[in-house]
Formats: structure tokens, sequence, C-alpha cells
């Protein structure tokens, strides 16, 4: 069993709805002060995980422990310890925001003293406070997410869980909640972050694994495995003629395709892009540096899900 | 289903006071009616059909009109109310609100949460029936003090209908599908549980029938209550209560933690 300082611990997890088979039997372990970032695309079975994580759906076999706690046996007292950030805005609509701390608050059996006191603090800290008496309905989507965001940290929670925090933001939004992210990580927040954003999980997470169909198909700090993976650069071809193919596989280049681009993975962009303006002068090229996007594409294909 | 009780806490009780508290938000348009619709029922019935009928025979003896309804009415009022706070409105935070969602995150069990709810449809019942019975008390309807005892016994009465209500809510596949429930249960109930003409004019077996609806045993506890009597036979009316609505609140929750854990 992992030490004091392993906040979770999955092993052989696996959830089957009837035939389906949400998540496939992962082991993964997070540890305290990390962030921890599941990324994959929709149907991975991320938001599945996160919810066996907080106790709120039965795993099928496995064993699954938070803070050492069975989450089947002992729910309250992880849950006692946990924020969720839901992928769904559930803001109590009847409530303004400020009033939608301090009844979360309660849930908690925070007293009401010292829950508004938290709540003003964690208003200001999402720049909401003097939004405080505002109805739900008269938030933006992204004032919204800070508030979720907010409610989820009111326990101050020893993990926080982020399920797609980003999803449906503008761009201006999405950095906001990052930043919030990132000061709480150098808090030492440990946090479990899911995401179908490459940028995000490459910005935000320490470490991570790549989920697809139920299974983890990786696992590690996101530079390293794409440098591992991918290798350092890639080199971009748009509208190639297929003779570039067949020359790249001759060459035995690491490639992929699109529907109209060419990737050829690479530790040295420079050589690959003078060897093609060498062969085919008129073709577009560009080099650029490998990120999680390579990787995610080539583990988990280029077809179209859902 | 004893199981469903390991799961109940006293947080229970923080689902009551997040609802209690979106309620005293819309205190007045919460308020308004149960006050109002005596008023009109009693004008209507106690003035209009009371000017027709003006004595009701009743247990041997006889009773006016108004007298006669005005129990039926907070009877009927703990009916809706409960009723409809358990399946509208629980489903509407279940469904659209997504509320419940947030309220497992936190350390309540969905049991807790289903508790909180049922007692709330209970108290909004009672709070219905006591706001109605300021509005009857001005028409001189209730025989204090022992009309007093309507409101804690609402409080059981509601709670009977909030089971009921959870039941259905657990069931049902959109929102639209309370219409079943409501005009093939609360309104058969509304109309023919003693509350409107009193059983005996009634065939027998259709007397039989109205003996098994739950809401004739509660308008019966009522009715001798607002004219100040409490006689021992009303501790059938209780025991039946009591009987149906334990089992019923064990069933309310273990039938919507069947429809949520996933």
């Amino acid at each position: 069993m992992g030490g004091p300082s392993q906040v979770i611990e999955a092993r052989e997890l696996r959830k089957r709805y009837g035939d389906f088979t949400a998540v496939d039997g992962i082991d993964f372990a997070i540890q305290a002060g990390e962030c921890f970032g599941v990324l994959g695309p929709n149907g991975a079975g991320k938001t599945t995980t996160v919810k066996m994580i907080h106790c709120a759906s039965p795993l099928t076999s496995g064993t699954l422990r938070v803070f050492g706690l069975d989450v089947g046996r002992e729910p309250r007292r992880i849950k006692a310890r946990i924020g969720v950030c839901s992928q769904e805005d559930n803001l109590d609509p009847d409530f303004s925001v400020l009033k939608n701390l301090t009844v979360f608050a309660r849930y908690f059996g925070l007293p009401a003293p010292g829950a508004l006191e938290r709540a003003r603090e964690l208003l200001e800290f999402m720049g909401l406070w003097e939004r405080r008496d505002d109805r739900i309905r008269d938030l933006s989507g992204g004032l919204k997410r800070r508030l979720v965001i907010a409610r989820a940290l009111i326990n101050d929670p020893d993990l926080l869980i982020l399920d797609e925090p980003t999803t449906g933001l503008d761009p201006q939004s999405r950095h906001q909640v990052w930043d919030r992210v990132r000061t709480l990580r150098r808090q030492g927040k440990t946090i479990l972050l899911t995401t179908h954003y490459m940028d995000e999980a490459q910005t935000l997470c320490d470490r991570l694994v790549i989920m697809d169909r139920g299974r983890i198909l990786v696992e590690g700090p996101p530079a390293e495995l794409v440098r591992s993976r991918v290798g350092r650069e890639v080199v971009e071809v748009w509208g190639y003629p297929p003779a570039l193919l067949d020359h790249a596989r001759l060459s035995g280049w690491n490639v992929e395709i699109d529907a109209d681009r060419l990737f050829v993975y690479t530790e040295s962009g420079e050589d690959i892009l003078q060897a093609i303006a060498h062969r085919f002068p008129s073709e577009r090229c560009t080099v650029r540096m490998a990120g999680l996007e390579d990787l995610f594409l080539k583990l988990t294909g280029r077809e179209l899900r859902e | 289903m004893i199981g469903v009780l390991r799961n109940i806490s006293p947080r229970a009780l923080r689902v009551w006071q997040r609802n209690r508290d979106v309620y005293f938000v819309t205190w007045k348009t919460n308020l308004l009616p149960p006050l109002l619709e005596p008023i009109l029922y009693l004008l209507a019935f106690g003035a209009g059909i009371g000017a027709l009928v003006k004595e009701v025979p009743y247990r041997g003896g006889t009773i006016g009109y108004a007298a006669f309804i005005a129990p039926g009415l907070l009877a009927t009022q703990v009916m809706f109310q409960a009723f409809f706070e358990t399946t509208y409105n629980t489903f509407v935070r279940m469904y659209y609100q997504k509320t419940f969602d947030a309220l497992v995150t936190t350390p309540l069990t969905l049991e807790d949460i289903m508790a909180g709810e049922m007692l709330w449809g209970a108290s909004k019942g009672a709070i219905g029936c006591a706001v109605m019975m300021v509005a009857i008390g001005g028409f001189g309807l209730l025989d204090y003090p022992h009309a007093l005892i309507i409101v804690p016994f609402s409080l059981l009465a509601g709670l009977f209908f909030a089971a009921l209500g959870l039941c259905f809510t657990a069931v049902v596949p959109q929102i639209d599908a309370f219409n079943f429930p409501t005009f093939l249960f609360v309104m058969p109930m509304f109309l023919f549980s003693g509350t409107f003409f009193p059983l005996d004019v009634l065939p027998r077996w259709a007397q039989a029938i109205a003996l098994a609806l739950p809401l004739t045993h509660i308008t019966n506890v009522m009715r001798e209550a607002a004219l100040g009597r409490l006689p021992a036979d009303l501790a059938w009316d209780l025991l039946y209560l009591m009987v149906a609505t334990v089992p019923l609140c064990l069933l309310g929750i273990r039938l919507m933690t069947r429809r949520l854990v996933k």
C-alpha cells in the first residue's frame, strides 16, 4: 500500500454499465501536492473515473483508496475532504452568489461565522466578491465556472477535483481559470484535472495519463511523454503529394497523416525539412515543437468520435 | 430496505434547510395562495352551495356546510403542497438543476438528501396548512385550542404524501408523466375523501373505497379537531397513517437511490 503521501490509489479499477465497459481495469496513483491530469476524448472514461473517486458511482471491480480509505466503506469521510468542480453547472439558481457558498458550507458542517469568512476569501480569490449579491442567471459562463470552483474549495479540501473545468469557456475565461488553478497548485493543493484540451493539460499538469476507451494508454509528465513517444520536433507538410509519403516511409521517418497534412516526428526538424526541400521543392513545410496534441493524436487515432 | 436507515444522518436537515431557504427567498408567492385559496373556496362553496345546503348531517348531528368543508380544505392543502413538492419540484432539482449531483459531492449521502426532501415536503404541507388556518380561523370555523392539534398532525399527513410523491419521482421518465398520478390518485382523493360531502351519502362499496384512501383519514382527524373534539376512534386514523407512512418513506428513498446511483 502507498505511503501517507498517496492521495489516490487505484488498482484494476473497472466500471461496467451492462455490456458497456466505461473503465477497463486501470491502475494509477496520485501523490500529495501534484496536479494530475486525465486526458482523453469524449467517452474515454474520465468522468466515470472521477465519479468513482468521489464515491458517487460504485466500482464494478478493483480497489480504490482515497486518503487511504476505501471508497465503498467510508464515503462520508472521503467526501468531507474532497472538493468537486463538476462538468455541468449545478449552482443553486434561487440563491445569490454568496449564498451558494454559505449554503454549501452547511453540508460540510462548517459553523456559520467561519463559513461566511471562508466564502468571502474564496470569492475574493476568484474575483467574484463584487458580484456576491448577484443571482446565478446573471452570471456569464466563465463567472459561473469560477463560482463552482470557489464552491469546491469551501471545505478547504485535501483533494480538488476539476472535471473539464474550462469546457465551453471563451479563451479569456479559460485563462482566468488556469491562473487560479496554477495559484492553487503553487499553494500545494493536490489537484485531479480531467480535460480534453491538450494545452490545458500541458500547462497545468505535473503528471498525466491519456485514456481512451476505458484504458490508460500512457502515463508520465507531459514534456517527458512527448519527448519519448513523439520526439522533439514535428515537420508539417500541407497538401503533400503521394510520392512524399512513399519517400518518407522508405526513409524510415516516423510519419503520420491526416486529410491534408503529413507529419514527421523527429529529433531534428531542420534535417527533415532540408531533405524534403531537396526532393520536393514546392511543398509548404513548417517545423514546430512537438506537443501533447501530437502524442494524443498518435495514440488515439485521428478518426472522429461520436 | 432497512439498510436505507443506516445511510441517513442528521445531515438530512441541511437539505431541509436548503429548501426552506429557497422557499423564503420567494415567500410572497409561496404564502399568498394558501391564504387566499380558502377564502375563494369558502365564498364559492360555503356561501354559494352553502346557501342551498345549509346543514350537513355529520356523525349523528348536523353542522353548517362551511364548517364541514373547511377542514377538508386544510387536508387537501397538505396533500397538494407535499405531493407537488416531492414530485414536480424534486424532479426539477434532480433533473434540470442537477442539485443532487452537487449535494452528493459533500458528506451527504443520497439517503440523507432524499430524507431531507421528504421532510421538507412534509413541512411545506404543514406551513401551507398553518397559513390556511389563519384565513379559515378568520371565518370562525376553527375551535381552538383543540384545532391546534391540526398543525403537528399535518406534518405526519404531509410526510405521507411527500413519500408517495418521491416514489413517483423515482420512476417517472419525464416531468409530464406526473399527470398520471395527479389525475389517478390526487384528484380522486381531493373529491372523494369526505372533503366536500359526507361519505354516508355514497353507496356502501364506494364508502369502502373511500375508507382506503389516506386523505379520508386525514380529513377525519382534522374535522374533529376543527370542531373542538378528539374522540378515541381517531386513533384508528392515526394508526392507518403511521403504518402507511413508514414503509412508504423507506420505499421512496430506496427507489430514488436506485434511480440516481449509476
